[in-house]
């Protein structure tokens, strides 16, 4: 990534989680409440400081993003109000909203449903997953 | 007591109990349900980021409707709940935000937040009040052990939900007390069941269920109770624990007042 779309991507990604990422103090409460760390490259407080450093590139590019379950856990347990699931959500909103890189695709549902799947699992893979 | 109502999306197809048994409950406690007129799916996750309007319209509308009525806004899907409550603090605390929804919608008077959005459990405890709901029951389910679970949405953000201390909440335990069983706490009741990720990533919902089922096994639950479809859901086909049954909360509720 250039340098000038680098920098635009992490002011969109500060912009609309709204969160200070300089309000971490790096004690790891996030990442230890975390209930999908074993299913994830990055953990919760990785996204915050790569985000400071600028690293939106890798962040985008791994399956992270749609790992998170949106338990809100990180939220709450942080200390210091940081809020990393909404970086999460940014990070993962900065790549689906680009034209075509939607992650789930109506035509894949088919596949996924079984008879007691109730709509509210669908309705919040979507909302999580594409534009 | 009257009140506005919020079904969402499930509650109309799959957790048809969920509903169903609330509201036989809500009748038999002169409770008043009026379903909200032209409801939309409220989209089942709260959008966080600052810049996602579009997607918060329809709880908006769900608030803003609930207002027009004079109601608070009551809703019982843990998701639904969720949402609604958190798009409603957006609409009072961010001028941003409500300025930007409310130019999308046109409406006349713009809506800032004013609606009161309870779920029914907050109902139970605050408007009926356990003691008279106690009063109530006519079939006590005395000798069961019922765990509560509270998953992630009900608590978190604690700030925001304010329903109940988001570390060791007493609401649904409470409610198990005055149906005449006992409450079982257990270490996993506020953690996810691995929410919709089941769709992709099925193993991580089974992992996530199963701690929460053996958590309550290991306390002596025979039952779980539950507020959200997908945690129902999820437990009991991602968790497949024969020794702990998950039902709805109202089942439990319509069973005690005799009007299952």
């Amino acid at each position: 990534m250039s340098h000038n779309k680098n920098a635009a991507a992490v002011e969109e990604v500060l912009r609309s989680s709204g969160v200070d990422v300089r309000k971490c103090m790096r004690c790891g409460k996030c990442t230890a409440t975390c209930p999908a760390f074993d299913e994830m490259e990055y953990h919760p407080h990785q996204f915050v400081y790569m985000v400071e450093k600028g690293q939106i590139d890798k962040l985008a590019a791994s399956d992270s993003i749609y790992r998170c379950l949106s338990c809100f856990a990180c939220m709450e347990r942080c200390p210091r109000q940081v809020e990393p699931a909404k970086l999460i959500e940014a990070v993962r909103l900065h790549v689906i909203r680009a034209k075509g890189a939607n992650h789930l695709k109506p035509e894949q549902i088919p596949a996924m449903l079984d008879e007691d799947l109730p709509q509210q699992a669908i309705a919040s893979a979507f909302r999580k997953y594409s534009k | 007591m009257k009140f506005s109502y919020y079904p969402g999306c499930t509650l109309k197809t799959k957790a048809k109990d969920l509903d169903a048994y609330m509201r036989a409950s809500a009748e038999a406690l002169g409770v008043e349900l009026a379903e909200l007129p032209e409801w939309q799916c409220c989209g089942a996750v709260y959008p966080m980021a600052k810049d996602e309007i579009a997607t918060k319209l329809s709880a908006v509308r769900a608030l803003m409707s609930a207002r027009d009525l004079g109601t608070d806004l009551v809703t019982l899907c843990s998701a639904c709940h969720n949402v609604i409550k958190q798009v409603n603090h957006d609409m009072k605390t961010d001028a941003d935000i409500a300025l930007r929804a409310n130019n999308y919608i046109g409406a006349e008077t713009p809506y800032m937040g004013e609606t009161a959005v309870l779920h029914f459990l907050e109902v139970l405890r605050d408007r009926v009040g356990f003691d008279t709901l106690k009063a109530k029951v006519k079939n006590p389910l005395t000798g069961r052990k019922i765990g509560a679970y509270y998953g992630c949405l009900l608590l978190r953000p604690s700030k925001i939900m304010a329903m109940d201390d988001p570390e060791n909440p007493t609401i649904i335990e409470d409610f198990i007390r005055a149906i005449g069983a006992e409450p079982v706490i257990y270490g996993m009741r506020n953690e996810c069941c691995g929410g919709y990720v089941t769709l992709e990533n099925k193993g991580e919902a089974e992992r996530r269920s199963n701690i929460v089922l053996e958590s309550a096994k290991a306390k002596g639950a025979d039952t779980v109770v539950t507020a959200c479809p997908l945690c129902l859901y999820n437990l009991k086909k991602n968790g497949g624990c024969d020794d702990v049954s998950v039902v709805y909360f109202t089942e439990l509720l319509a069973e005690a007042l005799g009007v299952k």
